[in-house]
């Protein structure tokens, strides 16, 4: 570590340290508000600059507001405080993965003409929406692609009604009793009871959990289902999403972006194994482990959306399965390949996790997708 | 001076970490400076990490440290405001309203509506305490759902709660508060906004033995070194629910209750329920060999 003392400026504003850090992170793809860099200023200031391990605890806790961004956190303040620049590792990955997604957009860059000359040459100048909605999303063009991410706005995912612990006031007769309305009802009557009042427990939707499988092998459904991912997570109701591939990664905070193009390019910048490999087992251990039995997944319907090939150990992929169903309510596993009319679970992942599975459903195109909605909502 | 607390004598990151040391906390360079901003900032402390690691205990020490009541808050899905801000005693408001009818004199309101009857729940204890600001502890805000996260944002941004038939209260000094949470969902960007935010992980060896060492002093130097170790080692092997600190401590009472001098297979064995919850976890450790743990335990100890 260079001496601070000996190569900083004997008065240096804090807070011009504490914006440019902030900028940078920001660059390095971190959240930080200005009410956060602000906050951070005020922390140099309390615990001075001498120190190292004081300046990167203040940051640590001023600036970030979850522990993933804590690598992004550590790369940063390496370069700035110790002006070490380190290599991105993420860096390659980057083109790859914003082609795949901008491709349905006008089509600026080398890669997205070469993703329509590979296409068979169809066609279609006007698509009505019925057609679409038929279609395998892996056979869309990129109108057509356009027509379904219309489409898929008005789709609405809501889990299954559960009873709530919350009470509501009830005008029926039963119930707990509403001392509360009770005496101030009575206040009308001159102190004098003449009605009782009552509560119930209210109803609320279900958790939905969706995990997309983002390898190689879902690659022609990805695109689509990562945009009915961010239908789902925009929409109303409790929805958590994340990508699955040879690792997990949560996608609920990149996809809650109103705008399409934007939450799917952050959530392209988030996932680092896409079109790789599956190792569905390890993935939904991380899940279980990380979110799912600790509660996010109680009580929750959690939908795996996955042609289920995977490289791992089906054994361990079943005793996650096994774990899964038995916090989850329901678990609904979307499989695009299963549309096919000679298809069946042979696939080593499919068919150790279909024991588990409550309801196996397709996925290839817009109203196995409206099938999928009903289904979480029964 | 350590014992005692004042604003004033907050100087440095050191002086919190001795104070909590003094006070039987052992927290690492990174925790002390998350706790020393948030009393200087006076901000509320948003506390994340694994089961176990000591997040609602940060809460208890500060209470003790600055001699402030500790107003425990535990959050539920359904909470809502007359469980965690105040309530009426509504049953004796009717019994006053009956007392009032017998003698025939007229109910006036404002006497239904008096402090008298009044509930205070933790968060308006919190916000209109006596003397000393008490630490206030939401534990696990997660569980609690949306609307009830907005209303704790609300109160956390002013400090100040009204009563409509009382008027409001106000902190001048705003109460410690620590806010926990397990991520089973996210919270708010609001409320995160609010607070400064710290991931409690597991301690290090080092750690887990100075811990060991103020919270179980009567465990032999020799085993709460290995203790450390094994648990360290335990950690290490990919299980579902790796061990806390609170494990840790249960563990080493454990082999001292059963006259344990040093860590031993059968020892380990016996005690293996006090350090694993799950079923799956004690197979991977039995099969991947209990003496293999204690192989290393013993070594890393030396």
């Amino acid at each position: 570590m260079p001496e601070p003392a000996a190569t900083t400026p004997p008065l240096i504003a804090l807070d011009v340290v504490a914006v440019a850090f902030a900028r940078l992170l920001r660059r390095r793809g971190v959240e930080v508000t200005v009410e956060a860099s602000v906050l951070y200023g005020e922390a140099l200031a309390a615990v001075g600059i001498a120190d190292r391990d004081r300046v990167y605890w203040a940051g640590r806790v001023t600036l970030l507001r979850r522990i993933e961004d804590v690598a992004a956190y550590d790369e940063a303040f390496t370069e700035f405080f110790e002006g070490v620049h380190t290599v991105d590792l993420r860096a390659p990955d980057t083109p790859a993965i914003t082609i795949a997604l901008d491709s349905d957009e006008a089509s600026e860059d080398a890669a997205g003409d070469e993703d329509t000359s590979t296409r068979p040459s169809l066609v279609v100048r006007w698509s009505p929406s019925e057609i679409i909605r038929q279609r395998d999303f892996a056979a869309y063009t990129s109108e057509e692609f356009d027509e379904s991410r219309r489409l898929m706005a008005d789709l609405r995912l809501a889990g299954a009604l559960r009873r709530s612990r919350r009470q509501r006031p009830t005008s029926r007769r039963r119930g707990r009793p509403d001392l509360r309305r009770t005496v101030r009802r009575s206040l009308r009557a001159g102190g004098e009871i003449l009605e009782r009042s009552f509560t119930s427990p209210g109803r609320r939707p279900r958790r939905v959990v969706l995990i997309c499988d983002v390898s190689g092998s879902m690659e022609p459904y990805a695109r689509a289902l990562l945009r009915f991912l961010h239908a789902a997570v925009v929409g109303h109701g409790h929805v958590e999403a994340f990508a699955l591939g040879t690792r997990l990664t949560r996608l609920t905070k990149e996809l809650m972006s109103r705008d399409p193009d934007a939450a799917l390019a952050a959530a392209a910048r988030r996932v680092v194994d896409w079109s790789g490999g599956t190792r569905l087992g390890e993935c939904l251990r991380a899940f279980n482990d990380e979110w799912g039995v600790r509660g996010m997944a109680r009580g929750a319907i959690v939908v795996i959306l996955s042609d289920g090939w995977d490289r791992g150990d089906p054994d361990l992929l079943a005793e996650q399965m096994a774990r899964l169903s038995r916090v989850a309510y329901r678990i609904v596993w979307v499989n695009p390949l299963k549309a096919s009319p000679d298809y069946a679970p042979l696939a080593r992942g499919m068919a150790a996790a279909l024991p588990y599975v409550d309801e196996f459903l397709e996925g290839h195109n817009l109203a196995s997708l409206e099938a999928l909605a009903e289904a979480i909502s029964r | 001076m350590v014992s005692s607390f004042s604003r004033e004598d907050l100087s440095s990151v050191a002086v919190v970490q001795a104070a909590l040391t003094a006070h039987e906390y052992v927290a690492d360079e990174g925790l002390a400076t998350a706790i020393f901003l948030a009393l200087r900032l006076q901000r509320p402390l948003l506390l994340e990490g694994q089961a176990g690691v000591g997040k609602t205990e940060v809460a208890k020490v500060l209470s003790r440290w600055t001699g402030g009541e500790l107003v425990r808050l535990q959050c539920y899905e359904g909470i809502d405001a007359g469980q965690a801000v105040y309530e009426w005693d509504y049953a004796r408001q009717l019994l006053h309203l009956r007392a009032v009818e017998a003698v025939g004199g007229p109910v006036v309101e404002d006497e239904l509506y008096s402090e008298r009857f009044l509930v205070r729940r933790p968060l308006l204890r919190a916000i209109a305490y006596q003397s000393q600001p008490p630490v206030l502890l939401v534990d696990e805000v997660d569980r609690a759902d949306d609307e009830f996260e907005a209303f704790l944002l609300e109160i956390l941004s002013d400090y100040s709660i009204t009563v409509p038939e009382l008027g409001t209260f106000h902190a001048e000094v705003p109460p410690i508060v620590v806010v926990t949470s397990n991520r089973t969902r996210d919270v708010h960007d609001a409320l995160k906004r609010r607070c400064l935010y710290h991931w409690i992980d597991y301690p290090d060896f080092d750690r887990e033995l100075a811990i060991l060492r103020v919270r179980a002093p009567h465990v032999a130097e020799t085993l709460a070194r290995q203790v450390a170790a094994g648990i360290e080692a335990l950690r290490g092997l990919d299980l579902y629910k790796p061990p806390g600190v609170a494990e840790t401590i249960d563990w080493a009472e454990a082999l001292l209750a059963l006259e344990c001098r040093a860590l031993d297979d059968a020892a380990v064995d016996a005690t293996l329920g006090t350090v694993l919850k799950y079923r799956e976890d004690q197979e991977r450790v039995r099969s991947h060999g209990i003496d293999t743990v204690v192989k290393r335990a013993l070594e890393r100890s030396a």
